[in-house]
């Protein structure tokens, strides 16, 4: 390899293993081990747990208090077992998973060639570098904060620190040394590399441990690198601008400590080091981990498998449809689907995506900027305007520049800061919506106009509107994809998701992930709207879709944080439509009370006892008070994704664990439908998915520890103290009732079709070929269940053990606030 | 009657604070409704007290009360103090405490060290309570004391990750500074009245201003010495550059204490010791150009700040900066009001900075600019670029910071690596003996002094503790050269001035007791975990919660915390250095400064920061 291609590939390397979160306002989930999906699971786990020191799964003590619990039975332990160890003695692995003394003790590979500069020289590089560069690095990066902003912010990172150090007096470096190497040296990785590290064959090792020692500011530099529309003043770095400037500040600290002729590291005498990549030993602690881990997913699998098939033999009722409602996929929506079908049995409730089908940007009036509303990987090609009734947005002065500068901070903390008092004393006794509260509804004024219809007009590439002829489309793949196709109540809702908190850093991540960390509103009244054309609809009905006259669409945005709805466009509805709308919107209503007192039942300081109205107070109450960590739980407990018909999982108590996409098999002959779903879900509920299963199993390195110490960091990120790295993943308070527990796709559909369609794309079948998803598959014809293992379906026998079956699982909510088992509801 | 109120008001924090030592972990709910309902009963009757003492026509109140220790010539006692200074800070205080209680009974629920947290608290609030309350400087050098260690605990609660710890010993040090500054003025202020004086007595201008007639450079020196311990206090220059690294805690604290009460006791210090500053001008110039001086330098640190934390706080400190000038200026009433208002616009502003996420991205996103507009862009670019270069790298003050004052000890320390284990035995104990034998002879002679002996000893003992400080492997070697530190300290006493043994016994009581104390802790946690060192942390406490309180505890007694007599002795002690002895003085009082450093650090590195023992979630080096 040549030497180019050596640092490139280095360079690839590293972006490939760094964490890749975006900055907050586009917190979007993603498999935190990314880096390890192309290995089997387990053996990526026991990769990234060796190389990089990642507790990966749970800590023997808490699978032993889980049995103990109950959780896991003897015999998931010993069905475990004789699959996974069929040749091997079996109460030896029973043994050793109960009793036996295991280390769990780490000696990550990364970090330990750096470490020998202490060694040597008792000098602590990190110490010293970190704080500088963490500083620079952050105001150069700074979206807002800082009121005097970088000098010179919109040249590349190394050519506007180049051009500071040529007009100041004052130079970022110690040391003259490192100064001219700067101004004049040669800048390339290698050459300082050379002079730092010395022998070539540490070098790639010295990265990874420099790089790794502050993986939340490298990881956002590779984010910004290589997508800098997720800063909306954007800035041009590269991983290797930062790796440079990190080595210039590290010669600068040997130069001023050792003298400028100070030694290289490979001088001194180093230990024999193992390669990162080298390949691992198998221990008995990850074996033996292993099985722990398949025993307590085998737990919940296997409740899931026997409830489905139970539920199966229950008898429904069809009847003439009262209204149906479209959801996203989010399993939170999961159990206010459940309740608005218990309110309204004639109701009919799917699932989808929640930007269902309409991908584009979207810019309000005065907005300087456009917002992706689809999922993160597709690029969308249209621009949908708002205008009129412009959102009025409340100013808060605290958060004014003004109040940090000298003199009208001086007027100011005389004046507002009492003023402060009193407000921090109404809004710790009765907290409300204020300035600093993020709220769903703010995304998009109810009563504002969309540019939804094409009228020629352009923005730059971006076509502003749809044709009808793209909204026939559109409208055609979303309800076939749901296979919605027939039965078409006279309303129709097109319900998105939102959700509004208040000292949430994290605000994004609950919003809808399918509208890249947005609310869907937007998506929901565009898609009702071209659904209600009547062009569209004449046009669909010569595509064999027949949508009646009187059949209208609704879109409408669900606030998940306050259990809270709002409906668009409601009066262009018919007086007809009116009447009846009225009476869903009561439903609607119910339901959603319904909803968060379910939710309620996981709120440990809220007294269940008050009356419903209060606890549905109080639970609304969360997203707008300043002292409150969890304004919602979001996506914590998820562990399934359903992707078949609703009746599959109607009647069903899942405990809002699951994601469910409707979907048909009967209409999807060629397999295209199923495709087209496994390609968004699988990244996107498998993300979700992982995201919690690794922040939950190592929360300090893996996720970003407790909220509450946080620090904003140029709006880009959060930090511990003044002066830490970036901390990337979810804070403690999201995932604390998570249980790590890998997402199992359910799909109904025949498995060999099923094979054939995840087969489609490498970058899916990765997913379910290295098993970092569960895949099941149910056959429509046999009603057998099948189970995707190495590659292929093999029949998965039912449980014998039945699921509870109960009629008021209502009345668990007030008592239980642990995870509640799968249970089937009586009608 | 009056008297049975401020009493109250003493008592309600000491209860409250030893009765949530014995709420059980787990009930969160008992100790979140016991803090904030105390408090909030504190509150109440503070508010009253303060309606009938505004009617009364505000007088002054002096409570002298529990005499602590007397001899002839000196005496030991608590003194409160009412008046308008005291009232101001008591509300501010209790009212962000009562709020911050209820605030964080939810925002912490959950969280490990719940419990710790409300006991902190607490504690911070009997430190706060004292020392506004206090009517001498004795009392407030105790709740002084308090803030001190309740700081360092609060700002490593998160105390298994690496650089909360680092902040908390590092922050612990400059207010060691404070500290120091406090006991030489304590001295100093003894030898010009010859008492412990009050400050009610204080207010007495012309006493005040005859006995500062009369020693001029006395007066100015206590001046300088009670400033030095407003600025470390309140992050003034040249010690600014703490406060930032303060924000570690939960923010609900670091916006209380960081935010406004702890940061704002070093404008009590000087709002209370006022008349004594009235009549020097020239100290009054100074501190009113280094008020102004701080204000522009924060202003100018703040501008450049990205995180949100370090900005307030820097913006904090100009204001304070601003507070300093006003009370040079004579404008003590305008200083409280600025005090409040300051105070509680940081408080707020902490607490919702976590929304300011999306606050100013939606600002950015409806009103972006590209080059905002600036004051002082018209200046040249170069000198704005070196401005923007040396506001980023806070005027260097970290640096200056470790140059100034952690470095020299380091390097002081190293100087001495040659003393080892083996040498108390050989030398230092024979040499104690010797110094005791010496001191028999001496008085068998009837000599009354000797300065040279008593410096030569002083010196050993400070020798000691900065070997203490800069050890790496052994901690008994450390442990023990802290505690012979104290022996030495009162051998050089002894030869300074003759004076009862009882002293002497009084001092060194607490200091064997606690030296034997820790030793058998250090040995117990040896004993079950083999290798035990100074070089890095080790976050034992992990394992051993009891052990490391145990710890805490002999610490804070052999560096003179006031929980055994050998505080009351360490003032005691220095009342026998006298006015002229400068060396004397400052060496005594450099082994006291350094005492505590070392002791806290050998905590820290044993029992605190990421554990050495990786079988569970250990945080990253750089958090």
């Amino acid at each position: 390899m040549s030497q180019s291609n050596h640092w490139d590939h280095v360079l690839h390397e590293l972006k490939h293993y760094l964490p890749s979160q975006a900055p907050l306002k586009d917190f979007i989930h993603h498999n935190t081990l990314h880096g390890f999906q192309s290995n089997p699971f387990f053996e990526g786990l026991q990769k990234a747990s060796a190389i990089f020191g990642y507790k990966t799964l749970l800590p023997l003590s808490e699978y032993r208090a889980r049995f103990i619990k109950g959780d896991i039975t003897i015999d998931t332990i010993q069905a475990v077992i004789a699959k996974q160890k069929p040749t091997e003695d079996q109460d030896k692995w029973v043994h050793l998973m109960l009793y036996g003394e295991i280390s769990e003790e780490l000696d990550e590979r990364v970090g330990k060639l750096r470490r020998e500069w202490v060694k040597h020289t008792g000098i602590d590089l990190d110490s010293m570098v970190h704080p500088i560069l963490f500083r620079i690095l952050c105001s150069y990066l700074d979206q807002g904060i800082s009121m005097w902003r970088f000098p010179e912010k919109n040249r590349g990172f190394l050519e506007a620190l180049r051009s500071i150090e040529t007009t100041t007096h004052n130079s970022f470096f110690t040391t003259k040394e490192a100064r001219e190497w700067f101004l004049k040296g040669d800048c390339s990785i290698p050459t300082l590399l050379k002079r730092i590290v010395g022998d070539e064959s540490l070098t790639e090792q010295y990265l990874f441990d420099q790089q790794f020692a502050h993986q939340g500011w490298s990881g956002i530099v590779v984010s910004v690198e290589t997508q800098p529309e997720s800063l909306l003043d954007g800035r041009k770095i590269s991983l290797e601008e930062l790796i440079v400037f990190e080595l210039l500040l590290e010669l600068d600290i040997m130069t001023m400590k050792k003298g400028a002729d100070f030694a290289p590291l490979s001088t001194y005498l180093l230990p024999e080091l193992e390669g990162l990549f080298e390949p691992l030993p198998q221990t008995p602690a990850s074996e033996v981990v292993k099985l722990w881990q398949l025993s307590l997913e085998k737990s919940f699998y296997d409740q899931v498998i026997k409830g489905l098939e139970q539920n199966m033999h229950s008898t429904k009722h069809e009847s003439k449809k009262s209204f149906q409602a479209v959801f996203c996929i989010d399993d939170r929506e999961c159990s206010l689907r459940r309740h608005l079908e218990e309110l309204d049995p004639a109701c009919e409730t799917f699932g989808t995506p929640g930007f269902f089908g309409v991908a584009f940007y979207y810019q309000p009036e005065d907005g300087k900027f456009k917002t992706k509303l689809c999922p993160a990987p597709v690029t969308p090609s249209h621009l949908i305007r708002a205008v009129g009734a412009n959102a009025k947005r409340k100013t808060d002065a605290h958060f004014s520049h003004q109040t940090h500068s000298l003199l009208p901070g001086f007027l100011i903390s005389q004046t507002l800061g009492f003023w402060s008092a009193l407000r921090l004393f109404g809004q710790v006794f009765k907290p409300s919506m204020s300035p600093a509260t993020s709220t769903s509804l703010q995304h998009m004024h109810k009563d504002s106009q969309l540019s939804i219809e094409h009228h020629g007009e352009f923005d730059g590439d971006l076509q502003i509107g749809f044709t009808k002829a793209e909204m026939v489309d559109r409208v055609e793949a979303l309800l076939k994809s749901m296979g919605f196709v027939k039965d078409f109540a006279p309303l129709i809702y097109v319900v998105s998701h939102g959700s509004s908190s208040v000292n949430n850093p994290h605000f994004s991540a609950y919003d809808c992930g399918a509208c890249c960390g947005r609310p869907g509103s937007v998506n929901a009244r565009v898609v009702c709207h071209m659904a209600n054309d009547p062009e569209v609809r004449s046009l669909l009905k010569e595509r064999g879709l027949l949508i009646p006259e009187e059949t209208r669409f609704v879109g409408a945005l669900h606030d998940t944080s306050r259990d809270e709805i709002v409906y668009y466009d409601e009066m262009l509805m018919s007086q007809a439509h009116r009447v009846l709308h009225e009476e869903n919107v009561r439903i609607f209503a119910e339901a959603l009370k319904a909803n968060a007192l379910e939710r309620s039942r996981r709120f440990v300081l809220l007294d269940k006892k008050l009356p419903k109205e209060k606890v549905f107070q109080s639970v609304r109450n969360r997203s707008v008070s300043l002292f409150e960590p969890r304004p919602e739980l979001n996506h914590a407990t998820n562990t399934l994704c359903i992707v078949g018909s609703r009746k599959l999982t109607k009647g069903l108590f899942l405990d809002r664990r699951a994601f469910l996409n409707s979907y048909d098999a009967s209409i999807d002959t060629n397999g295209d439908l199923l495709y087209g779903i496994l390609k968004a879900a699988a990244p996107v509920c498998g993300g979700i998915n992982l995201e919690y299963f690794f922040s939950r199993v190592d929360n300090q390195r893996l996720g970003a520890g407790s909220k509450l110490p946080h620090n904003v960091m140029g709006l880009i990120g959060v930090a511990n103290g003044i002066d830490g790295d970036l901390r990337p993943g979810l804070p403690s308070q999201m995932i604390e009732v998570h249980d790590p527990l890998r997402l199992m796709i359910v799909v109904e559909q025949e498995p060999e079709k099923v094979l054939s369609v995840i087969q489609r794309a490498q970058e899916t079948y990765e997913w379910f070929i290295n098993d970092w998803i569960q895949l099941v598959a149910i056959s429509p014809s046999s009603r057998k269940f099948y189970r995707f293992e190495g590659g292929q379906f093999v029949v998965q026998p039912t449980p014998e053990k039945s699921v509870a079956v109960m009629s008021h699982v209502d009345s668990l909510f007030a008592s239980v606030s642990d995870n509640l088992p799968v249970i089937l509801m009586e009608s | 009657m009056m008297e049975l109120v401020i009493h109250s008001l003493l008592i309600l924090p000491i209860l409250g604070f030893v009765v949530s030592l014995f709420i059980p972990e787990e009930q969160e709910n008992a100790m979140s409704r016991w803090t904030f309902g105390l408090i909030g009963i504190n509150l109440v009757i503070l508010i009253l007290f303060t309606a009938f003492w505004l009617l009364q026509g505000f007088p002054s109140i002096n409570v002298r009360d529990w005499m602590i220790f007397q001899t002839k010539g000196y005496e030991f006692f608590l003194d409160f103090y009412f008046d308008k200074v005291t009232a101001v800070y008591a509300l501010v205080g209790g009212f962000l405490t009562f709020l911050i209680t209820v605030y964080s009974r939810y925002y912490l629920h959950r969280e490990k060290g719940y419990k710790r947290f409300f006991n902190t608290v607490w504690f911070f609030n009997l430190g706060y309570n004292l020392a506004v309350f206090s009517g001498n400087l004795e009392t407030l050098f105790i709740g002084w004391e308090i803030l001190g260690i309740s700081s360092f605990l609060l700002i490593s609660f998160y105390r298994e990750r690496y650089l909360p710890v680092k902040n908390a010993v590092r922050v612990f040090s400059i207010y060691r500074i404070g500290d120091v500054g406090l006991i030489l003025s304590m001295w100093l202020m003894h030898h010009l009245w010859h008492e412990n004086i009050t400050f009610s007595k204080l207010v007495n201008l012309e006493l005040v201003h005859e006995h500062i007639q009369t020693h001029n450079l006395v007066g100015a020196m206590i001046a300088l010495l009670l400033l030095v311990s407003a600025y470390a206090k309140s992050a003034q220059l040249p010690f600014s550059s703490w406060l930032p690294r303060a924000m570690e805690g939960p923010t609900p604290s670091s916006a209380i204490f960081y935010g406004s009460l702890s940061v704002h006791l070093g404008v009590f210090l000087m709002l209370r010791t006022y008349p004594f500053l009235e009549f020097q001008t020239s100290v009054r110039i100074f501190m009113g150009v280094m008020g102004v001086v701080t204000a522009f330098i924060a202003t100018n640190i703040a501008r450049v700040q990205s995180s949100v934390k370090s900005q307030i706080a820097y913006a904090s400190i100009a204001q304070i900066g601003l507070i300093f000038t006003e009370i040079s200026l004579g404008w003590v009433d305008l200083a409280l009001f600025h005090f409040c208002g300051n105070a509680f616009l940081r408080t707020y502003q902490l607490l919702v900075s976590p929304s300011v996420v999306s606050y100013l991205i939606r600002e950015q996103f409806y009103n972006f600019k590209q080059q905002p507009h600036s004051r002082i862009s018209w200046l040249p670019k170069s000198f704005l670029n070196s401005l923007y270069v040396l506001s980023i790298k806070e005027f260097n003050l970290e640096k200056l910071n470790f140059h100034l004052f952690w470095s020299p000890l380091k390097r002081g320390g190293r100087l001495f690596s040659f003393i080892r284990e083996r040498h108390i035995w050989y030398f230092f104990i024979p040499l104690i003996l010797l110094g005791v034998a010496m001191l028999y002879y001496f008085d068998q002679l009837q000599h009354t002094s000797s300065t040279a002996t008593s410096i030569f000893f002083a010196m050993v003992g400070m020798v000691m503790v900065l070997r203490a400080f800069a050890e790496k492997k052994n901690v008994r070697l450390a442990w023990w050269l802290i505690a012979f530190n104290h022996g030495f300290i009162a051998l050089a006493v002894s030869f300074n001035e003759h004076f009862t043994y009882s002293h002497v016994l009084l001092y060194l009581s607490g200091v064997v007791a606690s030296a034997l104390a820790g030793h058998y802790v250090i040995s117990l946690l040896k004993k079950q975990e083999g290798n035990v060192h100074l070089h890095f942390f080790q976050g034992h406490v992990y394992e051993h919660k009891g052990l490391a309180l145990a710890f805490l505890l002999c610490g804070l007694a052999i560096s003179g915390f006031p929980i055994t007599p050998s505080f009351v002795g360490e003032d005691l002690i220095f009342s026998h250095i006298h006015e002229n002895q400068w060396f004397l003085a400052t060496c005594v009082s450099i082994s006291f400064i350094v005492d505590g450093l070392a002791m806290i650090r050998i905590y820290s590195r044993i029992f605190l920061g990421p554990h050495a023992k990786t079988y569970h979630e250990i945080a990253y080096r750089s958090s």
